[in-house]
């Protein structure tokens, strides 16, 4: 990877209880479909927590939520020392513009260019175009796609919408990320590539992140390296490493959080059904 | 097929109905509110304004053309055929000029924006647009609507304007009509009631379209299939509730004139 000089994201707000993401007993259904019965976690600071689950277990709803575009039934939500799960709709853009998200199908905007897409906050937040060019530039060189910059969406592979989609997420420097199954239907290669990207987010520039994924080698991948800014690139933890360790897992099954802890805890948990999702 | 019972089928339609006057609401309200977004305004002005013009000064002149056409061969019979002219153009502007025009910028435009938003909806695009800071309706609905209401009026004066030439075409050259006679009886018999109701309609229909295609497009719901669904249901949506608008409008303004029965 070529070096980079991406700012870094905004200072956030200190939060009284030291988290960025709190979760306090959230149901939700979908008419008869009871799709979260008591959700309950933290996310701290610089932490990347990983959501695993099977496929309708509620991931992708817990982000949904947490970025105000779900309301649950009953339960708190509080991102960035807001409370959004009272949040009326007008209140929550300001919010929104704090907090980045990267969607599961990258959700670009297929009439407008990579340029614009990427630049989209910016515009509506009316900053100087030449800044606006310098700062999409900059997001797209973080992805490696500064090329891209005149062509549409449909022209992109699937794993070149998902970077652009990232940088698009982190181009005015939010001090949370969702991530949205980001290596979902993309081979190995291109997957690597994005948990390189999400590794290099959350060790270089310290942003908070939930990530929903299907796939546990990139979960696995994600805990188990670390970003050397020196050589640029991702680099296994070694075994004797003993500095903090910035991700977490969450299991959820049910609607309902069965594990919530560090990778090791996770790989020498007893429960059955934790032990065969992880084998 | 998931059947719902009676009580179910009510619950559905009064909370479409809701989010329906929710939505409108909103849209209205948006436009008196920062930000404000002129470019998407002028963008969809050009496509819903320019893009209907070529159809509807197409269904003007031929439907001026053929009133003046039907009605010859009754106004022969009580020797008025010079009375074509008045017959034409209160029919153009006081009815057939806004109703056709809306018509067919509903065929055009309400299936348009219904599956342009439909799509945006199924592929997560309105709700990027939402995570992304901005509210949809701002953005979306609020410049459709401000542009079809402003087109459509135009349209509308347009499309009477073209009828009643169409009216001119078949009374000079098929009925021997004199060109004279035709105009002065069109403009001559023209009232403020009838202005005034043929002005009227289109603003009102204007927002009809615009609501109810942005509606539908955003209550899109079941992918690709969803998307088609939408379009059907917001152009007959839209036709019927125009038609029906209609009638209570003409009511309404020939109140105000003193002229209703």
């Amino acid at each position: 990877m070529s070096t980079i000089a991406f700012p870094s994201p905004s200072e956030p707000q200190a939060q009284s209880s030291g988290h960025i993401i709190t979760f306090d007993d959230v149901h939700l259904a979908f008419e008869e479909n009871e799709v979260l019965r008591g959700i309950s976690f933290h996310l701290r600071q610089a932490e990347t927590k990983i959501l695993l689950g099977i496929a309708g277990s509620g991931k992708s709803t817990i982000l949904k939520l947490a970025l105000g575009l779900l309301k649950p039934d009953s339960g708190r939500i509080e991102v960035l020392g807001e409370e959004v799960s009272s949040m009326p709709e007008a209140e929550l853009f300001a919010l929104r513009r704090r907090v980045g998200m990267v969607f599961q199908e990258s959700a670009l905007f297929d009439s407008l260019t990579v340029e614009d897409n990427v630049s989209y906050r910016l515009r509506e937040e009316q900053v100087p175009p030449d800044e606006i060019h310098e700062r999409v530039v900059e997001a797209l060189r973080f992805v490696e796609l500064e090329h891209t910059l005149k062509k549409f969406p449909s022209e992109l592979s699937g794993g070149m919408r998902r970077r652009v989609a990232i940088a698009r997420a982190i181009i005015n420097k939010p001090e949370v990320l969702l991530y949205d199954s980001p290596t979902g239907g993309l081979d190995p290669i291109t997957s690597t590539r994005i948990i390189e990207l999400i590794i290099k987010q959350r060790d270089v520039y310290k942003t908070s992140a939930l990530m929903v994924t299907h796939r546990l080698q990139d979960a696995f991948t994600l805990a188990s390296s670390y970003f050397d800014t020196k050589t640029n690139q991702m680099l296994p933890r070694k075994a004797s490493d003993t500095s903090e360790v910035h991700s977490s897992f969450m299991l959820i099954r049910d609607g309902k959080v069965i594990f919530d802890g560090s990778a090791p805890e996770l790989g020498q948990s007893k429960d059955e059904y934790i032990r065969e999702f992880i084998s | 097929m998931e059947f719902l019972s009676p009580l179910q089928i009510v619950k559905v339609n009064v909370l479409a109905v809701q989010d329906y006057s929710v939505l409108a609401g909103r849209a209205l309200k948006n436009i008196f509110r920062k930000p404000r977004y002129i470019a998407d305004t002028l963008q969809q002005a050009d496509l819903i304004g320019v893009g209907s013009l070529p159809i509807v000064v197409l269904t003007g002149f031929f439907t001026g053309a053929v009133l003046a056409l039907q009605s010859s061969a009754t106004l022969v019979k009580f020797g008025s055929l010079s009375l074509t002219g008045q017959l034409v153009s209160l029919s153009m502007v006081r009815e057939l000029g806004p109703v056709l025009t809306s018509l067919m910028v509903a065929g055009r435009n309400a299936s348009g924006m219904a599956s342009e938003l439909g799509s945006m909806k199924v592929t997560e695009q309105i709700d990027a647009m939402r995570a992304l800071g901005t509210d949809p309706t701002k953005k979306l609905v609020t410049p459709r609507v401000v542009s079809s209401v402003v087109m459509l009026f135009f349209l509308t004066v347009i499309s009477d304007l073209v009828g009643l030439t169409g009216g001119w075409v078949v009374s000079v050259f098929m009925l021997g009509l004199d060109s004279y006679q035709y105009w002065n009886q069109s403009y001559q018999y023209l009232e403020a009631q009838d202005v005034t109701m043929g002005l009227i309609k289109p603003v009102i229909f204007g927002f009809i379209i615009s609501t109810v295609g942005c509606y539908y497009g955003l209550a899109t719901k079941g992918g690709t299939q969803g998307v088609g669904r939408s379009t059907t249901q917001a152009v007959v949506a839209a036709s019927v509730l125009i038609l029906v608008v209609d009638f209570f409008v003409t009511r309404l303004v020939m109140s105000w004139f003193g002229s209703a029965v």
